[in-house]
């Protein structure tokens, strides 16, 4: 069960660069678990104490806000790809 | 003299050198530009500021910029029109409207912010500017870009306004339209600057960028003879320019050049797009966001990304938060162009209804100062009021038809 992440360039230095990695995970909450383990520290950037995704952190799956998903519980399938994103401004 | 002292974290507090950058590393808290402000003192006087041209630019030190600008170096300045016949429509003792609609030189705020974002990007030497847009700041990167020789990129939704689609394409400008919502042209946008080298203005260059919304604040207290007025009703997509109407005033507070008159502000969203407006009204500061439907396009942003911010500024400063629905955007419209010969865009039409029903509601109070910040201008957002307004009557040029016309008017 592996899905595609696209890393942000502010987390880079914590995926040697990469730009995407692959990573096994059947829902949101796992693929952040797995990711923490194969690149240390991304955890503590994605998520807030409580675990929680933080508020100026945008998880896609497929294109869709996993706020309009089922969150942390949101269920992958191999093949999904998974945007992290940064918030950003527009509009007034 | 330059009083630019680094990109802060708005959550961590994080400092980071001048750089073409916009989250924190650590929390990915948006970065905001921070300054020495002591470094001002006994020198950027009233005095000094009304010996300058009149342009954005005469409050250069308060913007994030080294030494002149280079980009849209005659924009901002615009009228402060004291709104008498909108006050007797509305009730109230003393308004004004703050008309940005004819900011020079594409007729919408965002030739404030694009400026400080372009100068920032030729300092930083960039050679091709880009933006995610809802239309004004699309046209206003094309404009500015084409002015300064350089190449731009700009990306809007696919069914945006007629009027903003050429007012961005005319300037030769490469235009892309996203099938989808400016949600995910932003989302787009922020992984296409992480994978080419250009300064996206709202994305790596967005604290420089957003600055430039301060100009705004500032022209409206010089205009009011240097004070700050009671409330200020602004729009709201992202809510970034709410946090900067604030930021401006506390600054003209800090260097003494008003006194602080407890101003209170207001956000105006529109009902199909409120979650700002909701999470006031509400009393959180939890920002969920929403699927935008509404024809005040500009601010269709269903994630806003100061939303937090702008609820925390509206909640200190005593302000408020209202939203309305399109047939109340279509009549403020009408009623800002009848009353005071305005023609504001849709967003205008949110501010102006939302103004009004805070003051039918007693959120505003009528006997106080108010003004309103009109963003953007009518002509890009036509297909909103076509089918609201008379169509000319058809005659032929005889005086005898025009008689039986002036008479059925009434007309002596």
């Amino acid at each position: 069960m592996s899905v595609t992440v696209r890393i942000p360039t502010p987390l880079r230095k914590l995926t040697a660069g990469a730009d995407e990695v692959a990573v096994e995970a059947t829902n949101i909450g796992e693929l952040i678990e797995n990711i923490e383990a194969a690149h240390p520290g991304l955890k503590a950037r994605l998520c807030d104490d409580a675990g929680e995704i933080r508020r100026f952190v945008n998880v896609y799956v497929n294109d869709e806000d996993v706020r309009f998903l089922q969150g942390r519980a949101t269920a992958l399938k191999s093949g999904d790809e998974v945007s992290i994103v940064p918030a950003i401004a527009g509009g007034c | 003299m330059n009083i630019v002292r680094a990109l802060k974290c708005r959550e961590c507090g994080q400092e980071y050198e001048i750089q073409p950058t916009h989250v924190c590393e650590f929390c990915f808290g948006p970065l905001e530009v921070v300054y020495d402000y002591e470094k001002l003192e006994g020198f950027f006087t009233r005095e000094l500021i009304e010996s300058r041209p009149q342009t954005m630019w005469r409050y250069k030190e308060l913007l994030p910029i080294n030494g002149e600008p280079t980009v849209g170096v005659q924009n901002g300045f615009t009228p402060l029109v004291r709104a008498k016949n909108l006050e007797k429509a509305l009730g109230v003792s003393e308004l004004y409207i703050k008309n940005d609609s004819v900011c020079y030189p594409t007729l919408s705020f965002k030739d404030r912010v694009v400026s400080v974002a372009l100068s920032k990007a030729v300092e930083f030497g960039f050679k091709t500017v880009a933006c995610a847009s809802t239309g004004n700041l699309a046209g206003s990167v094309a404009a500015n870009a084409a002015a300064a020789g350089l190449e731009s990129y700009v990306f809007i939704p696919h069914d945006l306004e007629q009027g903003k689609v050429l007012g961005a394409g005319i300037f030769g400008t490469k235009i892309i339209g996203i099938t989808g919502e400016y949600d995910d042209v932003n989302r787009l946008c922020s992984e296409v600057a992480g994978k080419y080298g250009w300064a996206f203005v709202n994305v790596n260059v967005r604290p420089f960028y957003a600055e430039g919304s301060k100009s705004l604040g500032y022209e409206m207290m010089e205009q009011l003879g240097w004070k700050a007025p009671k409330h200020v009703v602004v729009p709201m997509a992202s809510g970034s320019l709410c946090t900067k109407v604030a930021k401006s005033i506390n600054e003209f507070i800090k260097l003494g050049l008003v006194e602080d008159n407890g101003t209170a502000i207001y956000g105006a969203q529109a009902t199909g797009c409120s979650p700002i407006a909701k999470s006031v009204k509400e009393g959180s500061d939890l920002i969920h966001p929403v699927r935008a439907k509404t024809i005040a396009k500009s601010l269709a942003i269903g994630n806003p990304a100061d939303g937090y911010y702008a609820n925390r500024v509206i909640r200190e400063t005593g302000g408020w938060a209202e939203d309305v629905s399109d047939e109340e955007v279509v009549a403020a419209m009408r009623l800002l162009a009848e009353t005071e010969g305005i023609f504001a865009e849709t967003a205008g039409g949110v501010t102006l209804g939302c103004a009004r029903k805070m003051i039918e509601s007693g959120k505003l109070p009528r006997d106080e100062s108010i003004v309103l910040c009109i963003t953007g201008n009518g002509l890009k957002t036509q297909e909103a009021v076509v089918d609201a307004i008379d169509k000319p009557r058809i005659i032929s040029a005889s005086l005898k038809e025009f008689d039986i016309l002036a008479e059925a008017d009434g007309v002596k």
